[in-house]
């Protein structure tokens, strides 16, 4: 026996919070942060988790699901927020709640430089859109801000997004020359 | 039963279509209708409490209902909408094909033109078919409307056919008046949320 507990997975962390608040939809468009959260949703028998093509597809789906009486959570990486945009303006106009989870690119010791521009102005997006934004850096913070972030959707009608720091997430590796094209 | 009439250029005429779809329209029946004339074709055949107008959100008709018949599998959830609308959304088409709720169902009123921006041609005037598209995202049922009898069929067709189910009607581009339903998106979530048994919160 060791004092050291085997380090929890902060995606169970989301995981349980979803089936503790009733959540019933889970639209995402994948991501590798969000892959064993994505596959809890999909192995549920009380939640439906719906694979959208682009992330405002995922918006619309959760308008759709509030009106039929189902709550929601959307799963996406930073890259989708800027795809999300005017899709947006449904949720604000019509008050529809709605908690988004979003792993972060493009901040901590990003391999990707592609990633950095929508990873930078993420945040700015959101709060321009009228998105209430979490920020989880620790693991330990991650199950109560989840929770926070769909208390406050759901008692607010309004949109919350919790940003999952690349640091946290994990910094994404390339397998540099595995294809061959680096020379000797 | 209402008549489907035909425009002067031939085509089927859109509000007298829209109206005998929603003819003895049953309560079972959800509808999410894309912004610009289909808006104002479902208005003019009736304002109901299951109808959501979208007035903005170009693209999420289909995808809002894909939610919605996720939520409601009892019921059915129909996007009404317009070829400009569902082209910009092409990619919750395919989410949608591609979910396979039985009771979703897409009509589209193609008439090749953006109605609400001058008439310009979208891309179905142009060469591209949705009714391929849609039997290429995996659409259970397809029909390539273009005559007032086919388009008759389609009001029992919406209400039994095994989805996901996808109809284009071709219609005259000739404008039909501007019926406005109401706009303000929490009233309109509020009605269609108490109709099926929910309170507001």
């Amino acid at each position: 026996m060791t004092d050291q507990q085997p380090a929890r997975d902060w995606r169970d962390d989301i995981f349980d919070a979803f089936v503790e608040a009733g959540i019933k939809q889970v639209a995402y468009v994948p991501d590798a942060g969000h892959k064993k959260l994505i596959e809890r949703a999909h192995a549920a028998n009380d939640m439906r988790a719906i694979s959208v093509t682009t992330e405002e597809d995922a918006v619309a789906c959760l308008a759709g699901a509030w009106l039929g009486g189902d709550r929601g959570a959307l799963l996406m990486q930073s890259s989708g927020v800027g795809n999300t945009i005017n899709m947006l303006s449904l949720m604000t106009t019509c008050r529809f709640p709605m908690p988004m989870f979003v792993t972060m690119r493009g901040e901590w010791g990003e391999f990707n430089s592609w990633q950095i521009p929508m990873g930078g102005a993420t945040q700015a997006h959101f709060e321009l859109a009228g998105v209430k934004c979490y920020r989880c850096d620790r693991a330990e913070d991650v199950p109560a801000t989840v929770r926070a972030a769909i208390d406050q959707a759901y008692n607010g009608n309004c949109m919350t997004a919790v940003l999952l720091a690349q640091k946290l997430v994990g910094t994404k590796k390339f397998a540099v020359g595995s294809a061959g094209d680096n020379k000797q | 039963m209402s008549e489907i009439a035909t425009r002067p250029d031939g085509l089927i005429d859109r509000r007298t279509f829209v109206k005998h779809l929603m003819q003895d329209r049953s309560d079972s029946l959800m509808i999410v209708a894309g912004l610009g004339s289909p808006c104002y074709d479902l208005m003019a055949a009736g304002d109901h409490p299951l109808n959501f107008y979208l007035w903005g959100a170009m693209g999420g008709a289909v995808p809002m209902a894909l939610g919605l018949a996720a939520a409601q599998p009892t019921k059915r959830a129909l996007a009404l909408t317009g070829d400009g609308e569902v082209l910009m959304g092409l990619t919750g088409l395919a989410a949608a094909g591609a979910e396979g709720l039985e009771n979703l169902v897409v009509i589209v009123l193609d008439n090749e033109r953006y109605g609400e921006t001058g008439q310009q041609r979208t891309a179905t005037g142009r060469g591209v078919d949705l009714a391929q598209t849609a039997i290429g995202f995996g659409y259970k049922s397809v029909r390539d409307v273009r005559t007032p009898a086919e388009a008759a069929e389609l009001r029992d067709w919406a209400m039994t056919v095994r989805g996901p189910a996808f109809a284009v009607v071709k219609i005259s581009p000739e404008a039909a008046g501007m019926e406005l339903p109401p706009q303000d998106g929490v009233h309109l979530k509020n009605r269609f949320r108490d109709r099926l048994g929910m309170q507001p919160r």
